[in-house]
């Protein structure tokens, strides 16, 4: 599905040179398979999930996607070959609807039924969403919600999550963990989740932890959570 | 009316037809067709160009359609259109002007609306201007819309200049009696070497009147945009303009907002933005699968929806 080869990235660092934000990863991910990466924050977390989407560009190695290469392909031939990107932040936009987003983002395939579908799905009310603006007048929850809504829309084999829990409430991030494991059910898409939260972490079928630009470790959630939970009992910071 | 003629009015007033209700279509400076209802009048101006438009106290849902294309090279008009509502009606008033323009000089339409609106009125007033024709002529509008509204009356004004004209000078003033209500939205494109200046002055008289200006806009190519608000809250009010502009290319867009309280119960705000579109907002879009373009046109249309 997903092939990451000897990825690197770096920024500019003013006086100091340059900046290794992302090391030499070497990273594979199955078809039908749900990964969650996390580590501690700068670890490289969401520059992974950029890259993977092409909002940025890596400075060495290689991106391949069932066997071609996009390293240097754009987001848009990315978009269209079969990858979504749920981004931390939600954008918001002035006289763009949610029905307007969720077409967009469902292609020609929708219809209102199917837009109040992805809506109800990540526990929204069509009829009292449908017609708004995405804009300052929804909530982070709401932005967040319809946000993954656009990528249910989406349906493609490779959909990527940044940090999906980021600013949702706890009534909406029980919903969606629901959201999560229906997506991985019911269809063979693969599932890349930036993540924190251990009941996230506790529901993909491997863990990749991430930190300092590489990859600590890798396997599945039984071996990797025990580990990552040893010594955070006190600050609670991988559990929801 | 010929094709071009036709077309304009579509494009200015939705019409596809005659529409229903009260009527007065002008057309390369002549009258194209009128028609009145028991309850609306139109009377040509005898001192001038122009009709003035009455209308009966009481006189609900109905409508009044006044547009006017030009679509002979070199016309210049000033034209008076006086609006006397009655009080307690409720209408809706649909203007607009469009001009084609296939030869090299210019035409021009200058109208002058002066709304005199009774007590307890709901009119809402639908302005769009037009133009089209690939002469070098320029095609030039620059309406002027006086409101005097009654007390406890409500105005919304909708304007809509989105293509084709080349220059446009437009001067709103509205004068607010006690509990009057008004409600602006303008939506704005420029294009090419085309300039536009919209100057709005608000004088909220009366004792809980509210005034609501809201102008979003998009400037492209080496267009220039000019917008202008001033309130003026002269009792116990509250007043609030708000610019939106994106600017694309090398195009120039100034705001500039002047609120006054001379009541210590009046309450002002402005507000204004003017930026490219934000980057986060194109790559939204562009993960959805839209090329950079793609996703552009639709962020343009949509903030003008």
């Amino acid at each position: 599905m997903l092939e990451l080869k000897n990825l690197c990235f770096q920024v500019e660092n003013g006086d100091l040179g340059h900046k290794e934000i992302i090391k030499n990863i070497n990273l594979t991910f199955d078809d039908h398979t749900f990964v969650a990466i996390t580590g501690p924050n700068g670890g490289g977390k969401s520059t992974l999930a950029k890259l993977i989407m092409g909002i940025e560009q890596p400075t060495s190695g290689q991106i391949l996607f069932n066997g071609t290469d996009i390293t240097h392909m754009n987001i848009t031939e990315r978009a269209k070959l079969g990858i979504s990107f749920a981004f931390q932040q939600p954008v918001r936009f002035k006289g763009i609807k949610v029905l307007d987003l969720l077409t967009l983002a469902a292609g020609d395939k929708t219809n209102f039924s199917s837009a109040c579908e992805y809506l109800s799905k990540v526990g929204l009310c069509a009829r009292d969403y449908i017609r708004r603006d995405i804009d300052g007048s929804l909530s982070g929850g709401e932005l967040k919600r319809i946000e993954i809504a656009t990528i249910i829309a989406r349906n493609t084999p490779l959909a990527v999550f940044d940090e999906p829990e980021a600013g949702i409430d706890l009534w909406s991030f029980n919903n969606l963990i629901k959201v999560f494991e229906e997506m991985h059910r019911s269809s063979d898409n693969s599932l890349i989740i930036i993540s924190h939260q251990e009941r996230i972490l506790n529901i993909a079928d491997e863990i990749v932890v991430l930190a300092e630009g590489t990859v600590k470790a890798r396997g599945r959630k039984d071996d990797i959570l025990p580990e990552l939970l040893k010594g955070t009992e006190g600050c609670k910071f991988y559990q929801a | 009316m010929d094709e071009i003629q036709k077309m304009l009015l579509e494009q200015v007033a939705d019409l596809h037809e005659v529409p229903a209700g009260a009527y007065n279509i002008r057309a390369n400076g002549v009258s194209a067709g009128r028609a009145t209802t028991a309850n609306i009048d139109i009377v040509t101006k005898e001192d001038k160009q122009g009709i003035d438009i009455v209308i009966k106290p009481g006189t609900k849902k109905e409508s009044v359609h006044i547009p006017v294309v030009l679509s002979q090279s070199g016309l210049t008009e000033m034209v008076y259109n006086d609006f006397y509502i009655g009080d307690d009606c409720d209408i809706t008033i649909v203007a607009g002007c469009g001009i084609h323009n296939s030869g090299d000089e210019a035409s021009k339409h200058d109208g002058i609306h002066s709304f005199f609106i009774g007590k307890n009125c709901h009119v809402k007033y639908v302005e769009k201007h037009y133009g089209s024709g690939d002469g070098k002529g320029e095609r030039i509008m620059n309406p002027e819309t006086i409101i005097e509204m009654g007390e406890n009356s409500y105005f919304e004004l909708e304007t809509v200049q989105i293509k084709g004209v080349d220059s446009t000078d437009r001067a709103t003033t509205a004068t607010l009696a006690a509990g009057a209500k008004l409600v602006v939205t303008e939506k704005l494109m420029t294009h090419g070497k085309q300039s536009a200046k919209t100057a709005f002055t608000v004088d909220l008289n009366g004792e809980g009147s509210s005034a609501n200006i809201v102008s979003r806009s998009v400037a492209r190519d080496d267009s220039y945009q000019l917008f202008l608000s001033k309130i003026n809250g002269n009792n116990r009010c509250a007043g609030h303009s708000e610019c939106d502009g994106i600017i694309m290319d090398n195009a120039k867009i100034s705001a500039i907002p002047e609120i006054t309280a001379n009541c210590p119960d009046a309450e002002l705000i402005h507000e204004a933005a003017i930026g490219k579109i934000a980057g986060e907002q194109i790559t939204k879009l562009m993960t959805l699968g839209l090329t950079e373009e793609e996703a552009e046109s639709h962020i343009v249309n949509g903030f003008l929806k």
